[in-house]
């Protein structure tokens, strides 16, 4: 009744879920025991701040430079339409929103999944294909402790900061289209736009936001490399998979914690 | 030289969002601490949000809390947050606007003559609805359709 290339299709598809499923398990179980090592690097501080010198520091730039353009394109688009409605003054607004809600968090989470998470994972898959984690745990280091919960703790605490200067450096450059090329009104550009943002409902939720990303990133990176086949072929794969799959997480639990947050009272 | 760039990192991080809740914020709005809760009820609140801000002669004396249903008078009841620093006669009016043509609304306090200062938990008895605008629209075409009526009588 059924010929046999519909049988192997329907196979691999339980093949896939399966794999699937036992690989969420797996990086659940990863996560717990990157909590639980925690203590330890914190104990180690200087591993940290290693870490968080090439996550954080080396994402200085990218940040900054594309949140100053994303600002100003911002800054021009919303001139445009604003101005067809004669409320060009609340373009501080639309700047100061957007980013602080939205692409704050987002795009500097994207910008951080392809610039560090990319890195983290080719860095771990390398270590683990060179064999210098099984050196680690002959020598009864462990390495979740010793190399992967910095680089997730790094990665946690710089998220946050990073988006904060993207959307700082953003109302920046919105200012300086909006006001200084343009000549939109300063004063009304800065009242609205603090009238509009409220601190606790949207600069905080846009913190919590980032948060989140920086844990879904980190863990996702690392999860990646530690799991990876230890071969070229495999890290390269899995920093692949990193990219794509974190940018999917990011975009994803943005729209649920929107939908959590702004639900629009 | 590691850690005096992630110091500075940290710090710029911070700097960030100190700026977002000064600049970009209005942190240095009211907290809970130094306001007291005041309450109107209006027969119609318009399109009157929680956050509103709350405005006497134009200055920003406090926020709206909270917008509800009351259950007894069916009348809108608004909770007012308003900065301990400016007291209000008791006899206060309170009155829905609209900042522009098409502006967000907010609420609009005039002093009264009263002697007693609104205390925490006080009702403000003078209120002025929303202006809704189909209302208006529909009173002068009425009034507009009587005139033309009572004329053509004559």
């Amino acid at each position: 009744m059924f010929n046999r290339s519909a049988i192997v299709n329907v196979r691999s598809i339980g093949r896939h879920t399966v794999n699937g499923l036992w690989r969420l398990g797996y990086a659940s179980r990863f996560f717990a025991l990157i909590l639980l090592q925690s203590g330890t690097s914190f104990r180690r501080l200087r591993l940290i701040i290693r870490e968080l010198y090439f996550t954080g520091v080396l994402s200085l730039i990218i940040i900054l430079v594309s949140g100053l353009f994303v600002g100003m394109v911002l800054g021009l688009q919303g001139y445009q339409t604003l101005q067809t409605y004669g409320s060009e003054s609340a373009l501080g607004v639309l700047v100061a929103l957007s980013l602080v809600r939205e692409l704050g968090p987002v795009v500097s989470a994207l910008l951080f999944a392809s610039r560090a998470g990319s890195a983290m994972t080719a860095e771990i898959g390398l270590m683990k294909a060179t064999e210098q984690l099984s050196a680690m745990e002959m020598m009864a280091v462990d390495p979740i402790a010793r190399v992967v919960a910095p680089r997730f703790w790094a990665g946690v605490i710089s998220m946050p900061l990073l988006a904060a200067m993207f959307s700082a450096m953003g109302v920046f450059g919105g200012y300086l289209v909006g006001v200084v090329l343009i000549g939109v009104d300063e004063g009304s550009f800065w009242s609205q736009m603090q009238n509009a943002v409220d601190f606790r409902e949207d600069i905080v939720n846009g913190v919590i936001k980032s948060f989140v990303f920086g844990v879904a990133v980190t863990w996702i990176a690392l999860f990646e490399g530690y799991d990876a086949p230890p071969t070229a072929e495999g890290v390269s794969g899995a920093t692949t998979r990193t990219v794509v799959t974190s940018s999917l997480a990011i975009l994803g639990l943005d729209f649920v914690l929107t939908a959590l947050m702004f639900r629009g009272v | 030289m590691l850690d005096l760039w992630v110091g500075l990192f940290v710090c710029a991080g911070i700097g960030a969002l100190l700026v977002l809740a000064l600049k970009v914020g209005n942190m240095s709005g009211f907290s809970v601490a130094d306001t007291y809760k005041v309450y109107a009820e209006f027969d119609n609140v318009g399109g009157l949000k929680p956050r509103a801000p709350v405005k006497s002669a134009g200055v920003v004396v406090g926020r709206v809390s909270e917008v509800s249903f009351d259950n007894e008078s069916f009348r809108a009841r608004v909770t007012l947050h308003v900065d301990k620093r400016y007291k209000f006669p008791k006899d206060s009016s309170a009155s829905i606007l609209t900042s522009g043509l098409l502006g967000e609304q907010y609420i609009g306090m005039d002093g009264g003559g009263d002697e007693q200062m609104l205390k925490e938990g006080d009702r403000l008895l003078i209120t002025q609805s929303a202006v809704v605008l189909e209302k208006i629209i529909g009173q002068f075409l009425y009034g507009k359709a009587a005139e033309t009526g009572t004329e053509e009588a004559k």
